[in-house]
C-alpha cells in the first residue's frame, strides 16, 4: 500500500481544473507557470517511487481483487517515465509556442488531461480502469489535435475521433467479453482465472477485439489511417507528445500488457504482432518518401518505428522484448525531438515543407544541430541511441532464427537512413531559401528542450549499458513473469 | 444466446453506419448505435429473469441472494461508459458543426484536403 | 423583447410550471442517490434539463441572465474541485484516495453511506453545469452556421 500513487493520477486533474478556474481572472500566466510546476511534482513523483519494487495502492481501502488498486512495478515506471520527462519538456516547449494561439488555457488544461489519462493507463491494476484512463487522454487528445479550428485540423480531428471511437469501442468489447468469461476485471485476478482453466476460447474473440482495438490506437499499418493526418494537424508539443507518447501508451504499452499479462501469449498471437510489425515497418518506410511536409514525413517514420518495437515483442524472445521496450525509450526521445524541432522551425519560417526549406544551419545552428542529432539517433548511427535498440532487436531475430524478419530490419533501416538523409539535405543544409532568409534561433523556451532531448539521445546511447541494465531489463522481467505479477498484485488472496 | 447475437448485428448495424455512410451525423449516428450495443452487452452479461437488486437484507439468506440478485459490476460499468459517450458525443457534434461552418457541407467525401 | 423570442406561450406557461417540480425531483434523486436508484449523474442531468428546457421555450438570453456560461464553467470546476478534495481528505486520512473517512451510519437512512453523498453532490453540480455548458456552446455555434450563408447572399 503506497500512498504516493494516486498523486499520479490527481495531481494533474487537479492542475486541469484549477487553470480552468484561476484561469478566468488571469489568462496568460498562470496557466503556463501551473502546469509546468504540476510536470515538476510528477517528475519528483517518479523520482520519489523510484526502484521500490512492485507498489501497491487499493482505491477507497478495497483489497484486490474486488476493489480498485494500482499498480507501480517496473514496467509502469518506464512508461511514466517517458510520459513525464516527455510531457515536462513538451510544456517547456509550449511556454513560448502557444504565443500563436489566443486561448490558453483549454490547451494546459487538455494538455494536463490527456497526462492523467496516460499516467492512468500506466499505473491502472484493472481493465474497466484502463479503459476509463485511455479513454481520458483520447478524448483530450482528439481536441487537442484540432486546437487550430483550421479546415484541415478540424477534419483531422474527426477522422482521428472516428477511429478512436471505434478503437475504444472495440477495447470495451473485449474487457466485457473477458468479463463474462472469467467474472473478473482486475487484471491479475483474470489472469489467474485464465491459468486455472485453459482452453477458453471465447477469450480468442477478445484476444480479436483487443488486437484490433489496440493497433487501432497505436497506429500500426492496417488501422494506421488517422495517424499521417492527425499528427501533421496538431501543435508540434502535441505532436511530439502523441507520437512520442500517447501511442505508445495507448497502443503498445496498454496491447503488451493485456497481452503477456492478462491474456497470456499464444504463438498465433506473437505471429499476429511479427506480421502487423514488418507491415508497419515497410510502409511506414515506403510512405515516408514521397512526403514534402516534415511532420507528415515524421509521422509515418513513427508507423515505421513502431514496427520494430512490435517485432521485438512479438519475438517474445528476453533479447526481443529487452530491444522494444529499449526502442520505445529511444523512439519517444528522438521523435519528439523532430516533432519539437519542426514545431521551432515552423514558427519561425512560417513552413514545413521541405521544398521551401533550406539552409537552416546558418539562420538556425541550435535547431539545426538537434534535429541533425534527432534524425542521425533515428537512423540508428552509432554513437546514439537508435543505434543499440536496433541491433538488440537484430540480434533478436538472429537469435530466433527469424532470418526473413532481420532482413525486413536491416532493409526499412536502410530505408529510414535514407529519407531522413532528404530531410537534412533539404531543411538543414544547402543554400538559403526564401523563406528562411528572414529566420532566426527561436527562443530559449523552445531552444532548451530541443537541446535537452539531443543530449538525452547521445548520453543513452554513450550509457547504453548503464539505461538497459538499470530500467530496461527489470521492466522486461516484469513482462515475462505473468505469474509473478500475479502473486505481487494478490498477493496471498 | 439469440440476444447476444442480436446485439452483434447491432454491434455490426453500427460499424457499418460508421464506415460507409458519407454523410457525418449518420456516422455519429452509428457510432451511437455502436457505443449502446456493448452497453447492452455488459448489461446482458449480468442480467437475471426476474432479478432482484443485489442488496442483502436480513430477511435474506445467502444462497437465495446469489441466485436471485442481478450483478451490480456491469451496471456501474455500463454507467461509467455511458458518460464517457456522452463526452465523445459532444465532442463529436460541437466537431461536426465546426466542420459545417468551414466546408460548409456534411458529407465526408466533400471533406477531403487530407489524403489520410 | 422577451414576449417576442422563444416559443409560443403554451410552451412557455408550460415550462414556468414544469420548472419547479424537475429541480426538486433532480434534488431528491440526488439526495437519496446513496440508499435507491439514482445519484449524482441522473440527477445532474435533471438539473441541467430545466436549464436546456428554459433555454429552449425563453431563449438564450433570458436563461444567461440567471446562469451565464461562466458561472456555469465556474460552477462546474468547483464540483470537480469539491470530488477532489473529498478523495484528498480520504488520502490523508485513511491512506487510500476516496477513502469513506465519514461513519457509515445506519442503513437505509439520509446520513449514511460516508462520503458518497457529498460526493453525489460535487457530481451533480459538475454534471448538471457541465451539460448545460455543452449546450449553451453547442447553441453559439449553431448560430453562427445559421447566419453564414445569409452573409453570402447578401
Amino acid at each position: 500500500m503506497d500512498v504516493r500513487l494516486p498523486l499520479f493520477v490527481i495531481t494533474p486533474i487537479f492542475g486541469a481544473i484549477i487553470i480552468l478556474l484561476v484561469g478566468k481572472w488571469d489568462k496568460k500566466i498562470f496557466p503556463r507557470i501551473w502546469s509546468i510546476i504540476t510536470m515538476a511534482f510528477l517528475l519528483l513523483l517518479i523520482f520519489l517511487t523510484w526502484d521500490k519494487g512492485t507498489l501497491l495502492h487499493f482505491m477507497g481501502g478495497w483489497e484486490p481483487p474486488y476493489g480498485i488498486v494500482l499498480v507501480e512495478d517496473s514496467l509502469s515506471l518506464l512508461i511514466l517515465l517517458i510520459i513525464n520527462v516527455v510531457g515536462f519538456l513538451s510544456i517547456v516547449f509550449s511556454y513560448s509556442y502557444i504565443l500563436r494561439y489566443e486561448d490558453y488555457l483549454r490547451f494546459f488544461s487538455m494538455f494536463l488531461l490527456m497526462i492523467a489519462g496516460m499516467n492512468g493507463v500506466a499505473i491502472a491494476g484493472d481493465l474497466f480502469n484502463l479503459y476509463v484512463f485511455l479513454e481520458i487522454a483520447s478524448i483530450a487528445s482528439y481536441a487537442l489535435v484540432g486546437y487550430g479550428v483550421g479546415p484541415e485540423e478540424l477534419e483531422a480531428s474527426f477522422k482521428y475521433l472516428i477511429l478512436g471511437v471505434l478503437a475504444s469501442t472495440l477495447i470495451l468489447f473485449g474487457i466485457a467479453i473477458i468479463y463474462a468469461a472469467t467474472g473478473s476485471i482486475s487484471m491479475a485476478d483474470v489472469a489467474r482465472f485464465l491459468i486455472n482453466n485453459p482452453g477458453n476460447r471465447v477469450v480468442l474473440l477478445a484476444s480479436g477485439f483487443f488486437l484490433m482495438g489496440f493497433s487501432l490506437k497505436a497506429g500500426l499499418v492496417p488501422f494506421h489511417a488517422w495517424l499521417p493526418d492527425a499528427h501533421p494537424a496538431a501543435p508540434a508539443p502535441i505532436s511530439a507528445m502523441l507520437s512520442g507518447v500517447l501511442i505508445k501508451v495507448l497502443g503498445i504499452y496498454a496491447m503488451i500488457r493485456v497481452f503477456y499479462h492478462v491474456i497470456g501469449i499464444t504463438p498465433m498471437v506473437s505471429q499476429i504482432f511479427i506480421g502487423i510489425g514488418g507491415l508497419s515497418m515497410v510502409v511506414g518506410a515506403l510512405m515516408g518518401f514521397g512526403q514534402d511536409d516534415m511532420k507528415r514525413l515524421f509521422a509515418f517514420s513513427s508507423i515505421s518505428q513502431m514496427g520494430y518495437v512490435m517485432i521485438g515483442i512479438g519475438l517474445g524472445t528476453p533479447l526481443g522484448i529487452f530491444g522494444a521496450l529499449f526502442h520505445l525509450l529511444n523512439h519517444a526521445g528522438f521523435k519528439s525531438l523532430l516533432f519539437l524541432s519542426s514545431g521551432a522551425i515552423e514558427s519561425e519560417t512560417g513552413t514545413r515543407n521541405l521544398s521551401e526549406l533550406g539552409g537552416l544551419r546558418e539562420k538556425m545552428p541550435v535547431t539545426s544541430a538537434t534535429s541533425v542529432v534527432g534524425s542521425l539517433s533515428i537512423s540508428g548511427v552509432p554513437p546514439f541511441n537508435g543505434f543499440w535498440s536496433k541491433l538488440i532487436i537484430l540480434l533478436a531475430a538472429f537469435q530466433a532464427r527469424n532470418f526473413l524478419v532481420a532482413g525486413i530490419l536491416v532493409f526499412t533501416a536502410f530505408l529510414t537512413l535514407t529519407y531522413y538523409l532528404r530531410f537534412q539535405k533539404n531543411a538543414i543544409f544547402g543554400s538559403v531559401s526564401e523563406k528562411v532568409k528572414g529566420a532566426h534561433e527561436a527562443p530559449i523556451p523552445m531552444v532548451m528542450p530541443l537541446v535537452i532531448f539531443a543530449i538525452f539521445c547521445l548520453l543513452i546511447g554513450v550509457f547504453n549499458h548503464t539505461i538497459i541494465s538499470g530500467i530496461i531489463i527489470p521492466a522486461g522481467q516484469i513482462l515475462l513473469d505473468r505469474a509473478g505479477y500475479i502473486l505481487s498484485v494478490l498477493g496471498g488472496v | 444466446m439469440t440476444l447476444y447475437f442480436l446485439d452483434f448485428v447491432l454491434f455490426a448495424i453500427g460499424i457499418y453506419a460508421l464506415v460507409a455512410k458519407r454523410h457525418i451525423v449518420k456516422k455519429i449516428l452509428g457510432v451511437a448505435i455502436m457505443e449502446y450495443s456493448v452497453n447492452l452487452f455488459l448489461i446482458l452479461i449480468g442480467f437475471k429473469k426476474a432479478g432482484v437488486a443485489p442488496i442483502l437484507t436480513k430477511d435474506m439468506d445467502l444462497v437465495t441472494f446469489i441466485k436471485t440478485a442481478v450483478d451490480p459490476l456491469p451496471q456501474a460499468l455500463v454507467l461509467t461508459s455511458i458518460v464517457i459517450g456522452l463526452g465523445t458525443l459532444a465532442l463529436m457534434v460541437s466537431i461536426a458543426i465546426r466542420l459545417y461552418e468551414r466546408y460548409g457541407t456534411f458529407d465526408m467525401h466533400e471533406i477531403n484536403r487530407l489524403r489520410g | 423583447m422577451d414576449k417576442h423570442t422563444g416559443m409560443t406561450p403554451i410552451v412557455k406557461m408550460i415550462t414556468k410550471v414544469l420548472c419547479g417540480p424537475m429541480l426538486v425531483f433532480g434534488a431528491f434523486i440526488v439526495a437519496y442517490g446513496h440508499i435507491t436508484p439514482g445519484g449524482g449523474f441522473p440527477g445532474g442531468v435533471m438539473i441541467a434539463l430545466v436549464y436546456i428546457l428554459i433555454t429552449l421555450a425563453y431563449g438564450r438570453v433570458i436563461v444567461e441572465r440567471k446562469v451565464s456560461g461562466i458561472t456555469a464553467s465556474v460552477v462546474d470546476d468547483i464540483g470537480a474541485l469539491i470530488f477532489w478534495s473529498v478523495g484528498m481528505v480520504g488520502l490523508f486520512i485513511g491512506g487510500s484516495y476516496l477513502f469513506n473517512f465519514l461513519g457509515k451510519g445506519s442503513p437505509f437512512h439520509i446520513l449514511s453511506a460516508g462520503t458518497i453523498i457529498i460526493n453525489n453532490i460535487a457530481i451533480t453540480l459538475k454534471v448538471g453545469m457541465c451539460l448545460y455548458a455543452i449546450f449553451l456552446a453547442l447553441s453559439i455555434l449553431q448560430r453562427v452556421v445559421i447566419d453564414e450563408p445569409k452573409e453570402e447572399e447578401e
